[in-house]
C-alpha cells in the first residue's frame, strides 16, 4: 500500500505544479512508482510540465463519472515506466467531483503505487478540500516572501485540522544575494514562523523555467542545483536522512538550511 | 415598652467619614426590612432633603437579593432626593454568579500556534505556550499571558475590564486590544515615541485610557490583583 502526500500552498504561482513533478521524477529516479494526481479542474497543467498534454484522452471528471475506468485515464511518463499521471479535466464543472470521489481514487490508486502525489489547486475552497480528502501526507509550499508565507501559515492551519501527519515544508524561489542583503525572508525566518518540519529549500533558477517550457522537468538534469534540491527531497519523503553537505558550495543561507537538518537530527 | 423597642433594630445608619452606613438586619423578612427603612429615613435627624450630597453604603449580611429586590431598595433609599449610593455589598452570591467568577478567573492553557485566519476566544486567562502569528487573532475576557511570539492580534478583557493585560515573551503584535481600547503596531516610517522592549513586554491601559506597552516587571506592580497570593506559600531558607 502506497503513501498519498499532497502539495499545498494556499497561495497561488509559488511552486506546487513545479515541486509535485520533480519530487514525482525524483522519486521514479530512485525506482519508485508514483502517480500524479492533478486536481486543478478547469486550469490543469501538470501535464504541459510534464510534455505529455498531446497524450491526454480522459481525465478526473471522466473517472469520477465513471466514463472510463482509472486505468484508462493514467498517461505514462515518456521517461519512467514507473511514472503516470491522472490530468485534471480542462472545461467541465469544479463541482462534478466531492472529497469522497477523491478520497476513492487516491485509495486505487495507492494499491498500484509507492507514491500518489496530489497536486492541489491554490485556494481554500472545494478545491483545495478535495485535493487533501485522500491524502496522508501533505507538503506545504512557499516563497520566502511574506503573503506567500502569511497564505502558508493559513494552510498549514488547516491542515493540522485534517486527519494526517504533521504537514511538512518546501520553501521554494529562494535568492541568496537577497536573503543576505535582508531584502527576503530567509529560510530561517519562514520556519520558524511556521514552525513545521523543513522537507527542503530550492533555488531560484531560470533553468527551472525552461525545463517546465521544454515539457522535460528539472529533475532530469543532473547537475542544476534546483534539481539536486528536488532529489534530496525525495530521498527524504523516502525516509533518508540526507544532510545538505553536497547541496551547495558556497552560499550561507544554505549553511543555514543546514543547521535546521542539523537540529532534527 | 412597645414589642418594637425591644428587639434589635433592622436597619442601622452609622456615619463614616465618607457617609452614612446602612447595616441591614439578615433575618427579618425583605418587607419587614423595607418599612423600617421608610420609617428610619422619615425620622427628622435622617430627612435629607437639602442639605449637601450624602454618600450611601448598603451592607446585606448574609442576606441574598435579587435584581428587582435591589432596584426596589435603591429606589426606596433614593426618594430622598440628595442621596447616591455607592456600594450594595452582600456576603452571599448564588451558586450560579460564584460558578461565573471562577469561570472568568480561570487559566485555560494552551500548547498551540494560533495561525493566520484562527481566532481562539477565552473566557477567563489565556495561558499561551505558543505563538500567535500574523493573520492570527487571541481573545479573553481576562489577561492574555503568551510564552511565545506575539505576531497577531491580542484581545483582553474583550467583556469590558479595562484592567486586563496582555504578556509577550516576544511582543510584535499586529494589533492590541484592551476592553474597547485599541492600539495597532507602527507601520513602515512611522516613529514610535515610547522606549520599546519587545522581549517580555506587557501592554495594559492607563488612567488616561491610553494603552501603554512596559516592561512585565513594572505592569505587574500595578495589577496587585493578579496575584494568587491564598495559594502561594513562601518558604525562607
Ligand atoms: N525554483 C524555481 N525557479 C524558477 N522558477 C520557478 C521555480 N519554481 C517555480 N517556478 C516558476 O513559477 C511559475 C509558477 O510555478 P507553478 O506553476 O509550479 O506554481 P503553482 O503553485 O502550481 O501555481 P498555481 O497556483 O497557478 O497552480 C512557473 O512559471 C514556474 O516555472
Ligand atoms: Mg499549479
Amino acid at each position: 500500500m502506497g503513501e498519498a502526500i499532497v502539495i499545498t500552498s494556499g497561495k497561488g504561482g509559488v511552486g506546487k505544479t513545479t515541486t509535485t513533478v520533480n519530487i514525482g521524477t525524483a522519486l521514479a529516479l530512485t525506482g519508485k512508482s508514483v502517480a500524479l494526481v492533478d486536481t486543478d479542474i478547469g486550469l490543469r497543467n501538470l501535464d504541459v510540465v510534464m510534455g505529455l498534454e498531446n497524450r491526454i484522452i480522459y481525465d478526473l471528471v471522466d473517472v469520477v463519472e465513471q466514463q472510463c475506468k482509472l486505468s484508462q485515464a493514467l498517461i505514462r511518463d515518456k521517461r519512467f515506466d514507473c511514472l503516470v499521471l491522472l490530468p485534471a479535466a480542462q472545461t467541465k464543472d469544479k463541482a462534478a467531483i466531492d472529497p469522497s470521489d477523491m478520497e476513492e481514487i487516491v485509495e486505487e490508486l495507492k494499491r498500484d503505487y509507492d507514491y500518489v502525489l496530489i497536486d492541489c489547486p491554490a485556494g481554500i475552497e472545494q478545491g483545495f478540500k478535495n485535493a487533501v480528502a485522500g491524502a496522508d501526507q501533505s507538503i506545504v509550499v512557499s516563497t520566502p516572501e511574506v503573503s506567500a508565507v502569511r497564505d502558508a501559515d493559513r494552510i498549514v492551519g488547516l491542515l493540522e485540522q485534517e486527519d494526517m501527519d504533521p504537514p511538512r515544508l518546501v520553501v521554494n524561489r529562494i535568492r541568496n544575494h537577497m536573503m543576505q542583503n535582508g531584502d527576503m525572508l530567509d529560510v530561517d525566518e519562514v520556519v520558524s514562523t511556521l514552525a513545521i518540519e523543513l522537507l527542503g529549500a530550492v533555488v531560484d533558477d531560470d533553468s527551472v523555467i525552461k525545463a517546465a517550457n521544454d515539457g522535460q522537468p528539472i529533475a532530469m538534469d543532473p547537475d542544476s542545483k534546483a534539481s539536486i534540491a528536488y532529489r534530496n527531497i525525495a530521498r527524504r519523503i523516502n525516509g533518508e536522512s540526507v544532510p545538505l553537505m553536497n547541496f551547495d558550495d558556497d552560499k550561507g543561507v544554505l549553511k543555514k538550511v543546514k543547521k535546521f537538518f542539523g537540529i532534527r537530527a | 415598652m412597645t414589642e418594637k423597642e425591644t428587639r434589635p433594630p433592622r436597619v442601622t445608619i452609622k456615619g463614616t467619614r465618607d457617609g452614612l452606613t446602612f447595616i441591614l438586619d439578615d433575618q427579618c423578612s425583605y418587607n419587614e426590612l423595607l418599612t423600617e427603612l421608610h420609617e428610619k429615613l422619615s425620622e427628622e435627624q435622617y430627612r435629607l432633603d437639602h442639605g449637601p450630597l450624602v454618600h450611601v453604603k448598603l451592607f446585606l449580611g448574609k442576606r441574598y437579593l435579587d435584581d428587582q429586590q435591589i432596584a426596589d431598595l435603591k429606589e426606596q433609599i433614593s426618594e430622598r432626593k440628595n442621596i447616591v449610593i455607592d456600594d450594595i455589598r452582600s456576603d452571599v452570591i448564588t451558586v450560579e454568579e460564584a460558578e461565573n467568577r471562577r469561570k472568568d478567573s480561570r487559566v485555560t492553557r494552551l500548547a498551540k500556534i494560533v495561525r493566520s485566519g484562527q481566532v481562539i476566544e477565552i473566557r477567563g486567562d489565556l495561558l499561551l505556550l505558543g505563538d500567535v502569528n500574523p493573520g492570527g487573532t487571541v481573545r479573553a475576557t481576562g489577561n492574555i499571558f503568551i510564552l511565545g511570539a506575539l505576531r497577531g492580534i491580542a484581545q483582553a478583557g474583550i467583556s469590558g475590564d479595562d484592567r486586563s493585560i496582555i504578556c509577550a515573551a516576544t511582543m510584535q503584535p499586529s494589533q492590541l486590544r484592551i476592553a474597547d481600547i485599541l492600539r495597532r503596531a507602527p507601520e513602515k516610517g512611522e516613529k514610535v515615541e515610547e522606549e520599546r522592549f519587545e522581549d517580555l513586554e506587557c501592554a495594559y491601559v492607563n488612567g488616561q485610557f491610553e494603552m501603554v506597552l512596559d516592561q512585565l516587571q513594572r505592569v505587574a506592580k500595578l495589577r496587585p490583583e493578579l496575584n494568587d497570593e491564598w495559594n502561594v506559600r513562601t518558604v525562607d531558607m
